[in-house]
C-alpha cells in the first residue's frame, strides 16, 4: 500500500510523516508520534477512550474519536491530546486536579478520554447540572468508578473554571 | 507528633501520572525493533482441524514468523491446571495453538509475527485452514444431556466435575418443615470487559533474560509457568505487570495461549514481540463467567425460620477448566450468606460447552449464591405474607454467635467459618438510610395511585475474602529517608500504591508520600500469587504492616546506639527517630538507614542483616468474611419496560478500612458492574455457539446515565484474624446486586400480578413481556 505524507500539529508541535491511508489516527498518535496517553479501548467508537481534541477554526475544540479517524484525514489539522492538557509542567488543568481530588479514576485507562471530552463540554456548559454532566459523559465508558466520583470531579472543575457554583 | 494514616481519606499517589497521560500500560511499552503478533482464531464453536496451510502467509513481505501448534510441543500441549480438586473428576485445559480440534469461537490456531499489526492481520487472511465443523453444544441443559455432543471426545459426557457438600440432613428437615417451596433460577453469561484489553510484550535482554510486560493480575505465577514451559530458569525470566487498565478477574488466568506463544516467538526471533488484544478478540479470547441454572428447594416453618435448603445446579464452564471448579464451589459456599443455615445440601455439575471458558469475574460465583438465597427468602416471605426483612432478621446469625462454622469447605480448602460481623445492625442501618418503612407505608401507595411502578429491593450478603496462600512485602528505608516497598500483588486501579503506603507510614513515622511502592515486578519481589478474591489489602497489606513493624524495631535499635538511649524511650515521627519528650535528641530515619549499612567495621552479630530493611509474609490459614447489604428504589415504565434506579444505598463492612475513599470507589465500580449484569449486559450465543453480542453496540456497558448515585455507609466489625482487623473489599459492590434488583423489580410490578423474576439478566423487552403476560400493559392511547 503506497504511503502519503501528512503534516499534523499535536499539542503545538508539528509533525510530518509518511503513513498508509489505512493507519488509524489513534495508532498514528500513539505509535508514530509516541504519545501514548491516548488509549484504545474498542476501535469501534463506543468507549471514548481514544477521544482527542480537533481544533476547528470556527467551532473551536471538538471531541473526536481517534479510532474512527484515519491519520490521513488529520492532514493539516491541529490536535490536542491529554499530554497537552496541562498548562505547563508545574501545573495541572483544573479537570486533572479535580479528578485527582475526587478519586475520579481508578485504573486510569479511560481517564484521558474523559478529560478530553470534558474540555469542550465545560466550554459549552460552564455550569452544568448533574444530569447534564451525566449526559455529557455518556459517550465515555468507565468500568472502574461507577461514574459517581467523575461527576463530582466535573462539578468541582466547573466551579473552579468560573462556572458559578457548579450546582 | 505521630499522625495516623490508616483510615485516612487521602488522594492517591499514582494519580498524577495517570491524569497527565503518563501511565505505562502494556501497549505503551516501546522497545526498539518490536514486531507485532496477530492470532488466527477459530470462527467455529466446534470443529476438527484437517489441515493448516501457512505457506502463503509466510511469504508476505513484512512477515517474520508464522507459528502453529505443529512447530513445537510447548505450542500444542495443554497448559497447567491451576487448582486441582478431588471432585474435579475430568479436568481439561487449553492449549496455546490448537492442532486437532477447536472448542470455542476465538480459540487460537496460528500466530503471525510481522513488522506491524496491520501487516500481521493481512497475513492472517492468507492462512488456509481446512475446517470440519462439528455439532456444537452451547447451552447448559443441552450440555447435560447424555447424548449431547461431547466437547472432549475422550470423556463419556460433558461433566467436568460433580461436587456435593452438605451439612445436617436436608431431607429430614424438609419432611419435618411446615412448608417446602421449589424454585428454578437462572443467571446468564457476562464478561468483565475491562477498558484495557489483554496484551503482552516479550523480549530477550542483552544479559539473556526474558523480559515480559503483561497486563496480568498475577505476574509471579505467570513468570513461574512461563519459565517452566519455555525451559528457562525462573531467575532468567522477569514478568512485570505495568499499569493495568482494569483486571476484574479474567486477567488472573494463566496460561492464556498468547502468554505462551508471544514469548516463544520472541525467543525464536531474538526480537521483541508484542501482542495487544483488540476488543473483538476480547469477546472470545478472554474468559467469561456467570452461567448457572439452579433447582432449589427451601424448607421453612410458619414463623419464617429456614430449616433447610437444597440446591442442585449446573455450571457452564465453557471449553476448558484451568481454574478448576472454584466458581461453582464459591457459589455454593456463599449461598448461606448471613443466615443460620443448617441442613444444607449443595450439589453441582460443572459442564463443558463449546464456549469461551470460564474463570472468575468479579464476584466469582458469589452473586449466584446470594441470588438463590435471596430469591428463596422472597418466595417464602410471599408465601407467609411476611415482609422479607422480617424473614431475614428471623434467620440472621447473631453478633454473639461468631465464629460461626457451617460445616462446609470454602474455596481455599479451609472450613467455611465466619470470623465476625453484625448483620442485624447492617440491615438496620440500610433500611434507615433508604427510609424503607416510609417508602412502603407512604411513598409506594402514592406512586401506585398515580399509575407508576416503583418498588424497593434489599439484599444482604457475606463475602469470603482475604484467603491465602500468602503474600509478602519488603520494606526498605534508604539513606535519603525515603521508604521503598515492594510487594508480590499486582495493581489494576485499587490504589495499592497509596493504601499500602498508609500502612507503612504509620509504622515508620513518615507520610505516605514518602513511601514508594513497586507492585507486580518479579525482579523486585518474586514470591506470591496475585490480586484476586478480594485479598490484596488483607494479605499483602498485613505483610506490609509486619515488614514495616520489623523495620521500625530495627530503626529503634540502631538509633538507640546513635542516640545512646533505650529503644523504649524512642519514637518514630516526622521522618525522625527521637527521644520521647526531648525533640532535640533526634536523628533522621535516613541517617539511621545509612548507619545500618557501614563501609567499615562489622555488623553487630552474625544474624544481623544490613540495612534498614525487612521482608515479611502473611499466610492466613482461613479467609475473613466481609459483609454488606444493598437496597434500591427503582421505577419501571410499564409501557417500555425500561428501568430507572431512583435511589441506591449500600452499607458495607470490610472490617477496619485503610482508605475510605478507595473502598467507596471499589463499591461504586462493583455496583455498576452488578447493574450491568442485571439489565444491560448479556452475552448471547446462537445455536452454533456464535457470540451475537461481541461489540459494544450489542453488549451494553452501563454509562453515566444508567449508573445511579450510590449512597454508602460503613460498618466496621474488625477481623480477629489479622493485626489490622481488615477484610476484603474489591468484589463487594457486585455481589448482591442481582438478588436485590430481582426483589425490587418484583416489588415494582407486584400490584400488576406479574410472575416473579427467576432469571438474570433482564432487559426492557423481557420486562414488557412479563407485564404483558399479566395482562397489564397500558392500553394503547
Amino acid at each position: 500500500m503506497s504511503k502519503r505524507t501528512i503534516t499534523v500539529t499535536v499539542n503545538g508541535q508539528t509533525h510530518t510523516a509518511d503513513v498508509e491511508p489505512r493507519l488509524l489516527l489513534s495508532d498514528f498518535i500513539r505509535h508514530t508520534l509516541g504519545l501514548t496517553g491516548t488509549h484504545v479501548g474498542c476501535e469501534h467508537g463506543v468507549c471514548g477512550a481514544c477521544t482527542v481534541l480537533w481544533h476547528d477554526p470556527e467551532d473551536g475544540p471538538l471531541a473526536v474519536r481517534a479510532c474512527l479517524t484515519f491519520a490521513v484525514q488529520a492532514d493539516g489539522a491541529e490536535l490536542t491530546t491529554v499530554e497537552g492538557l496541562a498548562p505547563d509542567p508545574e501545573h495541572l488543568h483544573p479537570l486533572q486536579q479535580a479528578f485527582m481530588d475526587e478519586h475520579g479514576l481508578q485504573c486510569g485507562f479511560c481517564t484521558p478520554g474523559f478529560l478530553m471530552t470534558l474540555v469542550p463540554f465545560l466550554q459549552e456548559h460552564p455550569d452544568p447540572t448533574d444530569a447534564e454532566i451525566r449526559a455529557g459523559i455518556a459517550g465515555n465508558i468507565c468500568r472502574c468508578t461507577g461514574y459517581q466520583n467523575i461527576v463530582k470531579a466535573v462539578r468541582k472543575a466547573a466551579g473552579q473554571m468560573g462556572g458559578g457554583d457548579g450546582a | 507528633m505521630t499522625t495516623r494514616w490508616f483510615g485516612a481519606r487521602i488522594p492517591r499517589s499514582e494519580d498524577s501520572r495517570l491524569v497527565t497521560g503518563r501511565g505505562t500500560y502494556v501497549d505503551d511499552v516501546r522497545v526498539p525493533g518490536t514486531l507485532h503478533a496477530a492470532f488466527l482464531r477459530s470462527p467455529f464453536a466446534a470443529a476438527r482441524i484437517k489441515s493448516i496451510d501457512v505457506s502463503r502467509a509466510r511469504t508476505l513481505p513484512g512477515v517474520h514468523l508464522v507459528l502453529t501448534g505443529f512447530d513445537a510441543p510447548v505450542l500444542r500441549n495443554p497448559c497447567p491446571l491451576l487448582i486441582p480438586n478431588p471432585q474435579l473428576q475430568h479436568p481439561k485445559t487449553q492449549v496455546p495453538l490448537a492442532t486437532e480440534v477447536v472448542r470455542h469461537v476465538g480459540e487460537p490456531v496460528a500466530c503471525v509475527v510481522a513488522d506491524s499489526r496491520y501487516e500481521a492481520e493481512d497475513a492472517l487472511e492468507l492462512i488456509e485452514v481446512d475446517w470440519e465443523p462439528l455439532p456444537a453444544v452451547h447451552y447448559l441443559e443441552q450440555a447435560a444431556q447424555p447424548d449431547a455432543p461431547r466437547v472432549h471426545a475422550d470423556l463419556a459426557d460433558n461433566v467436568a466435575a460433580h461436587m456435593v457438600q452438605q451439612s445436617g440432613d436436608f431431607a429430614a428437615a424438609a419432611a419435618a418443615a411446615d412448608h417446602v417451596l421449589k424454585l428454578r433460577l437462572y443467571m446468564d453469561r457476562g464478561t468483565a470487559s475491562s477498558m484495557e484489553t489483554r496484551g503482552l510484550i516479550a523480549w530477550v535482554d542483552p544479559g539473556g533474560a526474558l523480559q515480559v510486560y503483561d497486563s496480568t493480575q498475577a505476574p509471579i505465577p505467570i513468570r513461574n509457568f512461563m519459565a517452566a514451559m519455555l525451559g528457562l530458569p525462573q531467575s532468567k525470566v522477569r514478568v512485570v505487570a505495568p499499569d493495568v487498565g482494569g483486571g476484574f478477574g479474567p486477567k488472573v488466568m494463566m496460561m492464556y495461549p498468547e502468554e505462551v506463544v508471544v514469548p516463544y516467538a520472541a525467543l525464536q526471533l531474538g526480537r521483541p514481540v508484542k501482542w495487544i488484544e483488540d476488543r473483538r478478540e476480547n469477546f472470545g479470547a478472554t474468559t467469561q463467567e456467570r452461567d448457572q441454572l439452579h433447582e432449589v428447594e427451601v424448607a421453612f416453618n410458619r414463623d419464617g425460620e429456614i430449616v433447610g435448603l437444597k440446591t442442585v445446579y449446573l455450571h457452564d464452564q465453557g471449553a476448558y477448566c484451568p481454574y478448576g471448579l472454584q466458581n461453582p464451589l464459591i457459589t455454593g459456599t456463599t449461598l448461606p450468606g448471613p443466615y443460620r443455615l443448617r441442613n444444607y445440601h449443595m450439589e453441582f455439575r460443572m459442564l463443558y460447552t463449546h464456549k469461551p471458558f470460564v474463570t472468575p469475574y468479579r464476584g466469582a460465583g458469589r452473586p449466584h449464591g446470594v441470588y438463590v438465597m435471596e430469591r428463596c427468602i422472597d418466595a417464602l416471605a410471599r408465601h407467609l405474607g411476611a415482609d422479607p426483612n422480617d424473614v431475614r432478621r428471623r434467620n440472621f446469625i447473631q453478633p454473639e454467635e461468631f465464629p460461626y462454622d457451617f460445616g462446609l469447605t470454602y474455596q481455599d480448602g479451609a472450613p467455611l467459618r465466619y470470623d465476625s460481623g453484625n448483620y442485624p445492625e447492617m440491615l438496620r442501618m440500610l433500611l434507615e438510610m433508604i427510609e424503607y418503612d416510609q417508602f412502603k407505608r407512604e411513598d409506594q401507595p402514592r406512586y401506585r395511585a398515580a399509575g407508576r411502578c416503583v418498588g424497593i429491593g434489599v439484599a444482604p450478603y457475606v463475602e469470603g475474602s482475604g484467603i491465602g496462600p500468602f503474600e509478602g512485602v519488603r520494606v526498605t528505608v534508604e539513606p535519603s529517608g525515603k521508604v521503598m516497598a515492594a510487594t508480590s500483588v499486582g495493581t489494576q486501579g485499587q490504589g495499592h500504591y497509596t493504601s499500602f503506603a498508609q500502612i507503612i507510614a504509620d509504622q515508620l513515622g513518615v507520610t505516605p508520600r514518602d513511601v514508594f511502592l513497586t507492585t507486580g515486578d518479579t525482579d523486585k519481589f518474586n514470591w506470591g500469587t496475585g490480586t484476586f478474591a478480594s485479598r490484596a489489602a488483607v494479605v499483602a497489606g498485613t505483610a506490609a504492616h509486619l515488614a514495616a513493624a520489623a523495620v521500625r524495631e530495627k530503626a529503634l535499635e540502631v538509633a538507640s546506639r546513635i542516640l545512646e538511649a533505650a529503644p523504649e524511650d524512642l519514637e518514630l515521627a516526622d521522618g525522625q527517630v527521637r527521644v520521647r519528650g526531648v525533640p532535640a535528641r533526634a536523628v533522621s530515619l535516613g541517617q539511621v538507614a545509612a548507619r545500618a549499612m557501614p563501609l567499615r567495621g562489622t555488623l553487630p552479630s552474625v544474624d544481623y542483616t544490613p540495612g534498614l530493611e525487612a521482608i515479611r509474609y502473611f499466610a492466613p490459614s482461613v479467609g475473613t468474611f466481609a459483609s454488606g447489604a444493598h437496597a434500591a428504589i427503582i421505577e419501571i415504565d410499564p409501557e417500555t419496560g425500561d428501568m430507572k434506579v431512583l435511589r441506591y444505598c449500600v452499607v458495607h463492612d470490610c472490617g477496619n478500612v485503610i482508605n475510605p475513599m478507595i473502598v467507596e470507589g471499589q463499591v461504586h465500580g462493583g455496583v455498576a458492574q452488578g447493574l450491568g449484569g442485571v439489565f444491560y449486559e448479556k452475552l448471547v450465543f446462537d445455536e452454533n455457539g456464535q457470540c451475537l453480542t461481541s461489540t459494544y453496540m450489542d453488549y451494553l456497558l452501563p454509562t453515566a446515565r444508567e449508573v445511579p448515585e450510590i449512597e454508602t455507609d460503613h460498618l466496621e466489625t474488625p477481623s480477629p484474624l489479622n493485626p489490622l482487623g481488615m477484610k476484603g473489599a474489591g468484589e463487594a459492590g457486585v455481589i448482591p446486586v442481582a438478588a436485590m434488583m430481582a426483589e425490587a423489580i418484583d416489588d415494582a410490578l407486584d400490584h400488576l400480578g406479574t410472575e416473579k423474576i427467576t432469571e438474570m439478566p433482564l432487559n426492557p423487552a423481557r420486562l414488557r413481556a412479563i407485564i404483558a403476560a399479566a395482562g397489564a400493559l397500558p392500553q394503547a392511547r
